[in-house]
């Protein structure tokens, strides 16, 4: 089933006197549940496809569809009830509120944005604790945690909600190579169990092998589109 | 909402310094204010105290027109008869009057037989006066309180100057009505200390020894005093009590009567208006503290949590709770100022009070500086230091709900 559709996106920014095209005519098609990779090098525009799929951003021209809702015409606060429901966000530097304690930043969307009730959340909090296998350390703050911790905490955080998709910007740069394959696998994990479509952008050809589909953007283009036949193998 | 509260306060306590130095400075102000209020309040209490019970009462009921008039003293603007009736009867239903004292008022000369000089005097029924102004009694520095027909309480001045004592015989010499003069003895009773100050030449006799002084056909009278039960009521009452008497009309079909609050016949009240604005630009003072510090602080607090914003933001989080986070801080900052500054502001008070500095009002030396602590004030202080704080957040606030997901994400 289509999740995501995306036909002929145009995205231009204005830097100065200066129109940069970061898409040229984008079109895609994600089905439900897919662990999708999006690659390129610096300045393809990664970043700026993941922003439009995730309501960060709107194109300039085409149209996106996600999850039935063509999100080009939301406003603000709308788009930001979407973003609450639907999508989850991994960023790469973890962004976790230093504030909160691991269960309050995995518990922070429902309390602030899904107003789960308290029982609910604490069942799904708990349960995404055990998945991510940090129990030990859920009473923790950010700053007692290590890297691939913090993003085991952001991966939570990202799925507690069960967004139908999960948005990751380079979720393995700041990992070294061990904790970043165990940060991928944990990914794919919750996709196979969740059902959730996972969409990461990355550099690492090595982090590239996981997915279902890999999208190869370059100067705002799709290069190249590799999908694999058994999208769960 | 809980929730949003811990959020805040956790912000807060990350800060540690910055909110303390914030706190303390809002503490300081409270303080400040709080102290002041105390002493001004009290001290304002103090001079209208003796103003209104040792002299003027609160509330004074003259003929239409006599005040315009008051320098002179006019007898011819005296109350008679049938409006003298009147009138008390209009009093006599008011349940707020405590008492009331009628007096006659006039000008004279007062001679010990060597020398002569010029005295304002005020006949009263001594129990009804000593009822309206209490403190008239404890003026009387010298010689007896109790004022009976034939006696004159003398002000210090005039004694001092004249070298009168109680016990002494005098005679007071006045013009009557009619303009014919003429003189009457009286006894020394005792010496009277001045109420307004060095220059104060008011002396008192019976009422009933000025009839006969100033030759007078049946009762007339200058003023009503009056003494209310509640002197907080003071305004409510006198614009009833004015309406009231408004409907008392002479044979031309005009107000008999006028209705002056001690306000109005005391040049004393200018200093209390002095010491209500003095009180306001404290307050004005103490605001500017709070909307200083808070928004300084939380324009900080939003420039350096943006990405923060742009994270809770990202995953949904509507600009008006982002909005609510900020606000909630600059209102526990507000807060906690306002609750320590006033747990401060009581304590300082006492220490005051216990220190009993005395001061001098007037002719009055050596009274004791007693702080009062008004909860009226500890309210209008705290809501207003814990509005301003709220509103001084709404700036930044509103800006960082306002901040675009994607923008303050990639804030470095």
């Amino acid at each position: 089933m289509t999740l995501i559709k995306a036909e002929n996106i145009h995205k231009d920014y204005q830097l100065g006197e200066v129109s940069i095209h970061a898409l040229r005519g984008i079109t895609i098609e994600i089905t439900t549940a897919s662990f999708v990779s999006v690659i390129g090098p610096s300045g393809s525009g990664k970043t700026t496809l993941l922003n439009l799929i995730g309501c960060l951003d709107k194109p300039t021209s085409g149209s996106l569809t996600v999850a039935g809702t063509d999100v080009v015409k939301l406003d603000r606060k709308q788009a930001s009830l979407f973003r609450g429901a639907n999508i989850g966000f991994i960023f790469q530097d973890f962004n976790l509120l230093p504030v909160l304690t691991v269960y309050e930043n995995i518990e922070y969307p429902l309390l602030m944005v899904y107003k789960a009730p308290s029982k609910e959340r604490k069942r799904r909090v708990i349960s995404l604790i055990e998945a991510v296998d940090l129990v030990d350390q859920k009473n923790r703050f950010p700053d007692q945690l290590s890297g691939g911790q913090k993003q085991r905490v952001a991966i939570a955080r990202a799925l507690v909600t069960n967004p139908k998709v999960v948005l990751a910007d380079e979720p393995t740069a700041n990992l070294d190579h061990e904790t970043a394959f165990a940060i991928i696998n944990i990914m794919k994990r919750m996709q196979r169990e969740l059902g959730t479509t996972f969409i990461f952008s990355t550099h690492d050809q090595k982090i590239v092998s996981a997915a279902d589909i890999i999208y190869t953007l370059e100067d705002g283009k799709i290069k190249n589109i590799d999908a694999k036949e058994d999208k769960n193998g | 909402m809980g929730s949003l509260f811990k959020i805040a306060i956790r912000n807060l306590l990350r800060y540690k310094r910055r909110t303390l130095l914030t706190v303390s400075l809002i503490t300081v102000g409270v303080v400040f204010v709080f102290v002041f209020v105390s002493i001004s309040g009290s001290f304002k209490k103090m001079m209208i105290s003796q103003i209104t019970d040792s002299m003027l009462g609160h509330l004074q009921v003259h003929r239409k027109g006599y005040v315009a008039s008051i320098e002179t003293l006019p007898l011819n603007l005296n109350l008679k008869g049938d409006a003298i009736n009147r009138l008390e009867k209009v009093l006599n239903e008011q349940p707020e009057i405590e008492s009331y004292s009628p007096r006659v008022k006039f000008g004279g000369l007062f001679s010990n037989f060597a020398e002569t000089s010029s005295i304002r005097l005020t006949a009263i029924y001594p129990e009804q006066e000593f009822k309206t102004v209490p403190l008239l009694p404890a003026r009387v520095i010298e010689g007896n309180k109790d004022l009976k027909l034939g006696g004159i309480l003398i002000p210090e001045l005039l004694a001092r100057g004249m070298k009168v004592k109680p016990g002494d015989t005098v005679v007071v010499v006045a013009t009557n009505v009619d303009g014919s003069v003429n003189g009457k003895q009286f006894n020394v009773t005792g010496i009277l200390e001045s109420a307004t100050g060095p220059g104060g030449r008011d002396g008192y006799i019976h009422i009933d020894d000025a009839r006969e002084l100033l030759r007078m056909d049946g009762k007339q009278i200058s003023e009503y005093a009056i003494r209310l039960k509640d002197f907080g009521k003071l305004t409510i009452f006198s614009k009833k009590l004015e309406q009231r008497l408004a409907k008392e009309l002479n044979k031309q079909g005009k107000p008999m009567f006028e209705l002056h609050t001690w306000e109005k016949l005391s040049p004393f009240f200018n200093i209390a208006r002095m010491i209500d604005l003095m009180t306001f630009f404290i307050k004005l003072m103490l605001v500017a503290i709070v909307l200083i510090s808070i928004m300084n602080v939380m324009i900080m607090a939003v420039y350096e949590r943006i990405r923060e914003i742009g994270t809770i933001a990202a995953i949904g989080t509507l600009p008006g709770k982002i909005l609510s986070i900020f606000v909630i801080e600059g209102f526990c900052m507000g807060m906690a100022g306002a609750l320590i500054g006033n747990i401060a502001g009581i304590v300082l008070v006492y220490i005051i009070n216990l220190l009993k500095i005395s001061y001098n009002f007037g002719q009055q030396k050596g009274l004791i500086l007693h702080a009062n602590i008004y909860i009226i004030e500890i309210l209008v202080i705290s809501v207003t230091v814990i509005i301003v704080s709220v509103i001084a957040s709404l700036q930044p606030a509103f800006k960082a709900s306002r901040l675009e997901p994607i923008k303050a994400l990639r804030h470095v």
